[in-house]
């Protein structure tokens, strides 16, 4: 089954993510890679390297600056011409602002945040999490060809994708993209209280979920913290409910660590979060939830309740 | 402004997960439920949106009859009014599915402003809502942090990867999908829950004209990918075997 890969670039820079979903379309079939943008030429020459048929660049002045609109009409155009049996996308937020409008403009379906793919007779099975990843599900697509799939960051291993003996041929793609019909109109991207505290650094991080209930039972996990001198971080409920800084955030919407012990106290680990720490290199879970996914990732884990296993450890460390 | 706000009921974060019979959808019968998270920032966005500009905030769910439990909650916490497009079929439903009904009853209303959540917590397909965008024929932007009314539509704050954030300014109607944390959920007084009892809920059939995107063939909990030693015992002694193992074989602490 063809498949045809949409990298992503941000300034001329080729996302990462990007790789892991060429390596899994080799798995699948025949590759080509589009590559939407502005003077990504040399975006195209790096995805060239790849093991696939081509690497089609597809530029326009109005994909200078990512937009939903000009993203939407300049790949509809594309998979039409190209007709691909699949179309691949990293499951990035950018891959989430328009690849429902795009599979939605084609009359197509969309299979989004895959883990797994499986080729059973003439479809392909593909597993997704389901309910904040306690459940898995093994999914078909329905209608007609092409469907379109993206595929969750770290599922797939970007250095695994292979390389081609000689580069690709590079093609450039036919782009009538009539730029009046964007409506969105983008500002440039900025970072806020940039670099206030980089956890990226921190030795071992003692992180806090929902499990910890209030603001005011916080002591307890700045308490093993201290015990263990580690900096303390959160999953993003407890930065959203104003408990700790934004910049103590782990996950894919903030930041990514891989420390040499990681203790998850009371995070049920969604993928969001999973994603920004299973780099660590010890991780330790503490949980009442005997099904939580973060059990799948730790090393250590403990069921029980966090207000009674965590004064117990800080007791223990300290003897 | 008139604004919609789909909203979906999902299974509590803390009800224990059990695989029905045929293996492709939940035990749902005697679950728990409650207002999709993402969904509940939206609504309050609206409400705080309709507090500065005047209007009026319509909450719109395409789920089975039980979903009037977040939909009666969502006026207590002061929506006007609102749509009930009315199936057993939409609690399992695919995005296409969802968006096809959600599409009909938004489209006859003429919003100015559609908001959903970013995504659900029980599929969390990401799709439904801009998938309506499209089939509406207005503009979109997601994962949205906070949202200014400017002179010829609006300026959102949309949230990228690694805490980055982009300023995205686009003309009304339009829909945003809201992500988590953009502004502190109020929550029902006992005045907002007498009013919302007088509030209206039209209640539709879907139009059944969505287009079906996936078939679940199984569901099943994930095994680990990777050997987990548990701890068991007291706190006490699942404490002491952690630091323990911690000190002797992972070696990360004195």
């Amino acid at each position: 089954m063809s498949v045809l890969v949409i990298a992503e670039a941000r300034e001329g820079r080729l996302n990462r993510a990007t790789w892991e979903t060429v390596a899994a379309a080799q798995t699948t079939g025949p590759v080509r890679i589009a590559v939407p943008g502005a003077n990504v030429g040399g975006v195209a020459d790096e995805l060239a390297t790849a093991e696939c048929e081509m690497v089609l660049l597809l530029e326009d002045p109005a994909l200078e600056h990512y937009t939903a609109d000009g993203y939407v009409l300049a790949l509809a155009s594309l998979i039409e011409a190209q007709a691909p049996s699949l179309v691949f996308l990293p499951h990035t937020y950018q891959t989430r602002d328009f690849a429902p409008a795009l599979a939605a403009r084609l009359g197509r379906s969309l299979i989004t945040d895959v883990t797994a793919i499986r080729p059973e007779g003439d479809r392909v099975v593909f597993v997704r999490p389901m309910f904040q990843g306690k459940l898995s599900a093994e999914v078909a697509a329905a209608g007609p060809a092409p469907h379109l799939v993206t595929l969750q960051i770290g599922a797939f291993r970007g250095d695994a994708a292979a390389r081609g003996a000689a580069p690709a041929p590079v093609q450039k793609a036919e782009v009538s993209l009539d730029a009046s019909r964007i409506r969105q109109r983008p500002e440039p991207p900025f970072q806020e209280a940039k670099g206030a505290v980089d956890l990226s650094q921190a030795e071992r991080i003692v992180a806090v979920g929902r499990g910890i209930k209030g603001q005011e039972h916080l002591k307890i996990a700045e308490g093993l913290a201290q015990a263990l001198g580690a900096e303390l971080a959160a999953s993003r409920p407890i930065c959203d409910a104003g408990w700790l800084p934004m910049d103590r955030q782990i996950g894919s919407s903030g930041q990514t660590v891989a420390p040499k012990l990681y203790v998850a106290l009371g995070i049920s680990g969604a993928i969001q979060h999973l994603v920004g720490m299973k780099g660590a290199r010890t991780i330790v879970a503490i949980n009442k939830d005997a099904d939580a996914p973060i059990f799948e990732v730790a090393d250590y884990g403990i069921v029980g309740d966090l207000f009674e296993v965590v004064p117990a450890i800080i007791a223990e460390l300290k003897r | 402004m008139k604004i919609a706000v789909c909203i979906k009921q999902v299974v509590t974060r803390e009800w224990g997960l059990r695989v029905d019979e045929q293996k492709t959808w939940i035990r749902d019968a005697d679950a728990s439920f409650e207002l999709n998270e993402p969904d509940a920032y939206a609504l309050e966005e609206a409400l705080r949106l309709k507090e500065k500009q005047g209007g009026e905030v319509v909450v719109c769910c395409a789920g089975p009859a039980r979903a009037t439990q977040v939909i009666r909650e969502a006026l207590a916490r002061g929506a006007d009014r609102a749509v009930h497009i009315e199936a057993d079929s939409l609690a399992s439903g695919d995005a296409g599915t969802v968006a096809a009904a959600l599409a009909a009853a938004v489209r006859e209303e003429a919003f100015d402003l559609v908001l959903t959540g970013l995504q659900s917590d029980d599929q969390g397909f990401a799709q439904v809502g801009v998938v309506l965008a499209e089939t509406l024929g207005i503009p979109h932007a997601t994962i949205i942090m906070e949202v200014q009314v400017v002179e010829g539509g609006l300026r959102v704050k949309r949230e990228l990867e690694g805490g980055w954030f982009q300023w995205v300014s686009l003309p009304l109607p339009a829909l945003l999908t809201i992500q988590s944390g953009i502004n502190q959920l109020r929550y029902a007084t006992l005045k907002g829950i007498m009013a919302a009892k007088k509030k209206e809920i039209r209640k539709v059939a879907p139009s059944g004209d969505g287009a079906r995107m996936q078939e679940i063939l199984a569901l099943y909990v994930p095994e680990k990918g990777k050997t987990s030693q548990m701890i068991g015992g007291s706190p006490t002694d699942a404490a002491k075997g952690l630091v323990t193992k911690l000190r002797d074989e992972a070696r990360v602490i004195q």
